[in-house]
């Protein structure tokens, strides 16, 4: 496969995976904007929505302070912001564009039809309404790429880069939740347990779509440091870093054995699942969330450029 | 004007004004359908069109403006008879063209006996001089070509131009197909149609017939585009795709140890034959344009070695030139011994101060073309334009009258075709796709039809708001 070509899907993947997420947070700070203001962070949602999306500077540059509206303006529709949902479909759907050949008709359709729709909405008209129902649309838009890419494309090494890039977007995702939020998940909060932090905890799972899951694995009420476990080291949450780093293993060891050859990008992968499958959480908790949270963010852009390195350039 | 109607016929050019009979169940079967049942077909056919993603940029405008070439439900259907009488001629005309071209990079011949002048090839801005010490690998430099055919009565069908470099628009012949296939399945099954869906298989063939003999075991052939955002950039994707090739742009392409590489996920894999769908200026930046990033520095040393396919090959362009074209009857009768099957429009070249000097007396009547214009920009439609237009164009004319060449305003054939107040007869013109390999020559049967939507508008470009139709030929 032409290196372009792998890199366009590892870009689509990543893209896709990304407005996906950036869905996610919008939805999760309306939904925390509606509750009682908290009178030592009023608004606090809508920085932490944007820090999360990691475009806190260029935001700060162009807004000031973040409200509602330029919020769900900048990360939903502001073409300047490459984070921004309209830009992540715009790229993916060049990507596709570029080497539509290396994709199946159903992919292909799934992100032109969700582009040519896009460009039909009127950002100027909507409401709160109509804005979360554009957020429940565009989750759809990548459950049906998902879709489509799970049913249709072949099991080659094409697939095996969409998945990867898709699976490195969603680690640093869920880690960037973690940075910018595990203030309210360290164990010197217990004590406060107040209504806002329990909701503050179940919205980070709901930035993950793991609030039934939560449940599902623990059985009891929200503890802060069942939901870092949770995010962090279960196996079966597929966003968790564990999980994220099984998949990204798991792909690159099919390119591996595709192509005969193991290099840099499969030795960092496989010691990035040795070292967190041999963790418990409270070990992460003596050694600090936050270190281990930067490190995993920056050893996850670096394999992700160990990556471009060894396939894509 | 009046024109023969392709399902007509027309009494003034020896025609009943009755349904020609190739028309007949087709006719019959429009007649029997309400005007409800097309309006539904032919959003069907639209939503179809966008949904795959055929768009054209008008004038390599960006993704904004990504819009779809009008397309028409009406087929337009040619006779297995008339079919064969084509295609015969377009076969000699390929043949025609490669030997020309063969002869002009090489001994010259055509221009020691007096056929073309020589400035007319010497100084053409197509000419490419490095081509005079590269043989194109199994001699072929037209491989993939296209004439546009224009009817203008039962028996009466001209080449308009001939298209050596890329004539474009076979994709959008594939594609029509499908989506009558899919819209009128009926009708397929009442009519012989011979299929076009073959042309991609034959194409990879063409390409693979004529890699270098350096090439081991299968050659590799790859479309190399200049990338997402040319105009054809659709076409360049389904081709490959088709194909089952890849498509490159001239970063994936490289030159080292005397061939051509590209870089793949598996490391550098060598490559036999470019199909290549960007401009001779480009493909090089070391013999031509310095400036261009699109090409691959290199390239042409190797072919030069012998150890690369270049599809269509450099400097073919100066056979479908609109000067040379004047010459064509002669050039086919100099190279194949036989009188051409397909006629060439009387022209009137304005670098002679005769045929100057009557074009300048007959504009409103005539059709005046820039001699390297091309895609219906900057030319004269005498008899559909206004005096204004007309006196504009004599200053350009006056100008620099080797830049022009006149033809009579040809009666195009016209088809019905359905606009905004129902069915109505509208001019079309016919894009046949020929194909040239190391042994044989074929024509696809078929075609792309293009029509002029505007009421008396003989200007069938997409660019100028021109549409297509499925073209068939009946199996007979």
């Amino acid at each position: 496969m032409l290196s372009r070509t792998a890199d366009s899907l590892y870009w689509m993947g990543r893209y896709m995976e990304r407005a996906d997420f950036t869905a996610r947070i919008l939805e999760a700070a309306i939904r925390l904007s509606s509750l009682p203001v908290d009178d030592a962070s009023p608004g606090g949602e809508w920085d932490s929505a944007v820090a999360i999306s990691d475009v806190a500077e260029p935001f700060l540059a162009v807004h000031g302070a973040a409200t509602e509206a330029n919020v769900c303006d900048y990360l939903a529709f502001n073409p300047d912001n490459p984070s921004s949902i309209r830009c992540c479909l715009g790229f993916a759907r060049a990507n596709a564009r570029a080497m539509r050949t290396a994709l199946t008709p159903e992919v292909w359709e799934a992100i032109n039809d969700a582009w040519n729709e896009f460009n039909r909405l009127d950002p100027d008209k909507m409401d709160v309404q109509s804005f979360s129902r554009f957020l429940e649309w565009l989750k759809g838009v990548v459950r049906a790429y998902d879709g489509a890419v799970h049913h249709t494309q072949l099991r080659n090494d094409g697939y095996a880069f969409m998945r990867l890039g898709a699976a490195v977007e969603r680690a640093d995702n869920t880690a960037r939740i973690l940075d910018v939020k595990y203030h309210l998940l360290l164990p010197e909060n217990e004590p406060v347990g107040g209504g806002l932090d329990y909701f503050q905890w179940s919205t980070i799972l709901r930035e993950v779509s793991a609030l039934t899951s939560y449940r599902w694995v623990y059985r009891e009420s929200i503890k802060p440091w069942l939901v870092a476990d949770l995010l962090i080291l279960n196996r079966q949450m597929p966003r968790s870093l564990l999980s994220c780093c099984d998949d990204i293993a798991h792909h690159l060891d099919r390119l591996a054995a595709a192509y005969s050859r193991r290099g840099p990008a499969q030795r960092l992968a496989t010691a990035s699942v040795g070292r967190l499958a041999g963790l418990r959480i409270d070990q992460i908790f003596q050694s600090g969330l936050h270190e281990f949270i930067i490190r995993f963010i920056s050893e996850n852009a670096r394999l992700s450029s160990v990556i471009a390195e060894q396939y894509l350039l | 004007m009046a024109a023969y109607d392709e399902m007509f016929g027309a009494s003034h050019t020896g025609g009943t004004g009755e349904v020609r009979p190739v028309y007949g169940e087709l006719k019959h079967w429009m007649d029997t359908r309400s005007s409800e049942f097309f309006d539904a077909r032919r959003r069907q056919a639209e939503l179809f069109f966008r949904r795959i993603g055929i768009t054209f940029a008008v004038g390599g405008e960006q993704e904004a403006h990504e819009r779809l070439i009008p397309f028409d439900i009406v087929p337009r259907i040619i006779s297995g008879a008339e079919w064969r009488r084509l295609e015969r001629g377009l076969i000699q005309r390929a043949r025609a063209l490669n030997a020309f071209l063969a002869d002009i990079y090489g001994p010259a011949e055509c221009i020691r006996a007096g056929i073309v002048p020589p400035d007319v090839i010497y100084r053409n801005p197509q000419y490419r001089v490095e081509m005079t010490r590269i043989r194109p690998p199994n001699g072929v430099y037209v491989h993939v070509s296209g004439a546009d055919l224009v009817r203008t009565g039962e028996d009466e069908f001209f080449v308009l131009e001939d298209n050596t470099r890329t004539p474009s628009g076979v994709s959008y012949m594939l594609e029509n197909r499908e989506v009558m296939m899919r819209l009128f399945p009926e009708l397929f099954a009442r009519h012989r149609i011979a299929p076009v869906e073959t042309y991609t298989d034959a194409l990879l063939a063409c390409l693979k017939s004529v890699a270098p003999a350096s090439s081991e075991g299968d050659p590799t052939a790859v479309v190399l585009t200049p990338g997402p955002f040319n105009s054809a950039f659709y076409e360049h994707s389904f081709l490959a795709d088709k194909m089952g090739i890849e498509l490159v742009e001239g970063g994936d392409l490289f030159v080292d140890e005397g061939g051509v590489f590209m870089r793949t996920t598996e490391g550098p894999r060598r490559v036999d034959v470019i199909y290549r769908r960007i401009d001779d200026d480009f493909l090089d930046p070391i013999v031509f344009r310095s400036d261009s990033l699109l090409g691959v520095p290199g390239l042409m040393s190797v072919y030069e070695a012998g150890r690369v396919a270049i599809v269509n090959a450099p400097g073919a362009g100066v056979a479908d030139d609109k000067c040379v074209y004047t010459y064509m009857s002669d050039i086919i009768r100099f190279f194949t011994g036989e009188e051409a099957i397909l006629k060439t429009v009387p022209t009137w070249r304005c670098r002679e101060p005769e045929s100057l000097a009557y074009v300048l007396d007959h504009l409103g009547e005539l059709v005046v073309k820039e001699v390297n214009g091309s895609g219906g920009y900057g030319m004269l439609v005498g008899p559909t334009s206004t005096q204004a237009e007309i006196d504009a164009f004599r200053a350009k004319l006056l100008h620099q009258p080797d830049g022009f060449i006149a033809q009579p305003t040809l009666a195009l054939s016209t088809c019905p075709t359905f606009v905004q107040q129902g069915l109505a007869p509208r001019h079309v013109d016919l894009r046949p796709f020929v194909l040239t390999g190391a042994k044989e020559v074929q024509v696809t049967p078929g075609g792309l039809t293009r029509v002029a939507l505007t009421q008396g508008s003989l200007v069938v470009n997409s660019s100028q708001g021109g549409g297509t139709k499925d073209t068939w030929v009946l199996d007979e």
